[in-house]
């Protein structure tokens, strides 16, 4: 049986969060799916609350406290991320923002990305398309088709939504689904680049001069 | 093994008193900060580059030009000179300037510059920074090393017959020190030439400066210039003390929480855990100073920030009391324990000289009358160039001529 680490990260605010909730819920599926293929699922979970701190000083300073580098490494060296945020104003959390902008570059490259957001109308569920997404991409990850968005009706009632879109479990499980498929078949956490590796070729410095 | 201080040259309000400085005050009070050093014994000065407000050192030979004419064993050098944005050839002449008026007591820092504007200001492209970084070295190398040079490439207009004056003081260049916090390709760079690797330290957790310091001792061995423990390292550090530990945490403080890179930041208690900042006593900066060697080895200069954030002149002056009256003394003595016999010590103009020439009298140049040309007739010097460190890895290499040129002439 393999094993694929998959790293969860939740930018809610309050405590409890729906934001953590629908985190949670995507995080479930996904280990499910995946057990009932034979893997199983190493599942790490950082509230991005926890690390508000340490990530304003990385702003600020260049470099990461131990905390929250340990949360950067872990995404770094992930089979997956789900990753999801409450929209403020239009758009993701500024804190959610901030945690992406001390990612390097280069470290989400390639990475299956399960996008949740969380939102007090159903008017907002774009914003996953228009502003988290386009984040993703720029950064070489791999969002799956289907980014799960909860309003705060969705987490009453029949599940019946009135537009004829499905209930949020379906659509849990749909994202899931999807997410598991790219997961599975990745081998990511076996080839995480060390930036400061000692047998980094340098050849690359000047225009693909000078191999050694 | 070296120790001294280096500045920045910022200009920052004192926030004790809410007064800042005049360009010209702080300008002075450099000037004493740096003989000051010498007086309690350090090795060292270097001073920084910046070529906007709130920084004055935007002509560094100039000050430690002046610096020099007022001491007299006190090691003169940069921290750092730009490479970017800086023409190569002006830093070959400045350089070696500085070199015959200080009677040989000059070295420089290299390092690329961490403020944007600065490359359009100087008509250079930041994103190009390191590849103008490795073709602007390997064009100043050449200047101190050869006495006419004919040299194309992208970032400068071409030379043909280019003799940079004066030649090096005794025909052997300032010795180079490579500065970085954490691009590897600096490490390689300094490893190639065999120059020294300055380690910045400060600002930063200590995993860099131990991963980017092997790195470099791996290379220097790699390109044939000694052993890894032969490699030329230094590091920077940043203390503040008091007798005792409780009142340097006071005063320091309010210098803290405001300072220009950290303030408002991390709190001090986070930042003297996780990067080399130490406040405290003087026995507590010599145990943290110490425990440096564990992760670089046994290296050759220690430079301290001591005057930045708008500590005021006096407080700066007592923080060099208390070096060099309780901690390098200390230090000294502690870091000769132990140092494996092979470990050089940091390069001088002297040794530098010896390795170069032996007993022989090293070069005294001498030029001809002017020709107006020196191409067709030889050397423009009535006496001979100095002999050339034999390079070590001459060919395939990221550095060097075959990365920069695509035909080698010379």
């Amino acid at each position: 049986m393999s094993t694929k680490k998959i790293v969860v990260v939740s930018a809610g605010l309050s405590t409890p969060s729906s934001t953590r909730q629908l985190a949670d819920r995507l995080a479930a599926d996904s280990v499910e799916i995946l057990r009932e293929r034979g893997v199983e699922v190493e599942l790490q979970v950082f509230e991005l609350r926890d690390l508000a701190h340490d990530i304003t000083n990385h702003l600020l300073m260049g470099f990461a406290p131990p905390k929250l580098e340990a949360a950067l490494d872990a995404v770094a060296s992930a089979d997956g991320l789900i990753a999801v945020t409450p929209i403020f104003t239009t758009s993701y959390a500024g804190l959610f923002k901030s945690f992406i902008d001390v990612i390097d570059p280069q470290a989400l490259t390639d990475l299956p990305v399960l996008i949740g957001a969380t939102g007090g109308t159903p008017r907002h569920s774009l914003a996953i398309d228009y502003a988290i997404r386009p984040l993703f991409t720029y950064l070489h990850a791999i969002p799956v088709t289907t980014g799960v968005f909860a309003a705060t009706s969705d987490w009453g009632g029949t599940g019946e939504t009135g537009d004829g879109v499905r209930s949020l479990p379906d659509r849990v499980f749909r994202g899931a689904s999807e997410f598991a498929d790219l997961v599975e078949r990745t081998d990511r956490s076996q080839l995480v680049n060390d930036p400061f590796a000692l047998d980094r070729p340098m050849g690359h410095l000047v225009g693909g001069l000078a191999g050694e | 093994m070296q120790f001294g201080i280096f500045t920045v040259s910022d200009i920052t309000q004192d926030p004790t008193t809410g007064r800042t400085p005049t360009e010209a005050e702080r300008i002075q009070a450099t000037l004493t900060i740096a003989k000051h050093a010498e007086e309690v014994g350090l090795d060292v000065f270097a001073l920084g580059e910046h070529h906007n407000p709130p920084f004055w050192s935007s002509s560094p030979t100039t000050t430690l030009a002046y610096i020099a004419g007022q001491t007299s064993t006190l090691q003169l050098s940069t921290a750092t000179t730009l490479i970017t944005t800086n023409d190569p050839v002006k830093l070959a002449e400045d350089y070696a300037m500085l070199q015959h008026v200080s009677g040989g007591r000059a070295d420089l820092m290299l390092g690329r510059g961490n403020t944007g504007p600065v490359y359009p200001w100087f008509g250079k492209d930041i994103r190009q920074g390191l590849p103008i970084t490795l073709e602007s070295y390997e064009l100043l190398h050449r200047l101190w090393r050869e006495d006419v040079v004919d040299w194309e490439g992208k970032f400068r207009t071409p030379l043909q017959g280019f003799t940079s004056t004066p030649r090096p003081l005794d025909g052997v260049p300032p010795f180079v020190w490579h500065g970085s916090i954490r691009s590897p390709e600096i490490a390689e760079q300094a490893a190639f030439y065999g120059d020294g690797f300055f380690a910045n330290h400060i600002f930063w957790p200590a995993s860099h400066t131990q991963r980017m310091v092997a790195l470099y001792r791996q290379r220097y061995e790699h390109h044939g210039h000694g052993t890894a423990a032969q490699a030329i390292v230094g590091l920077g550090g940043q203390v503040f003390m008091r007798k005792n530990s409780q009142d340097a945490v006071r005063d320091f403080r309010p210098y803290f929480d405001n300072a220009p890179v950290y303030g408002h930041g991390p709190s001090l208690e986070e930042f003297t855990q996780q990067t080399p900042l130490t406040v405290g006593s003087p026995q507590e900066v010599i145990d943290r100073t110490l425990g440096f060697r564990d992760y670089v080895g046994d290296y050759q200069r220690q430079l301290w920030l001591l005057d930045h954030a708008g500590l005021p002149l006096k407080t700066v002056l007592e923080q060099l009391d208390l070096l060099g009256e309780e901690v390098v003394p200390v230090l000294r003595e502690e870091f000769a324990k132990n140092r494996p016999a092979e470990v050089p010590d940091a390069p001088t103009h002297a040794s530098l000289v010896r390795a170069t020439y032996g007993d022989e009298a090293p070069r005294q140049a001498t030029p001809n009358a002017n020709r107006g040309d020196n191409l067709t007739l030889g050397s423009p010097y009535q006496d001979t160039q100095a002999p050339a460190q034999a390079p070590s890895n001459p060919r395939g290499s990221a550095f060097g001529p075959a990365a920069t040129r695509k035909e080698v002439v010379r």
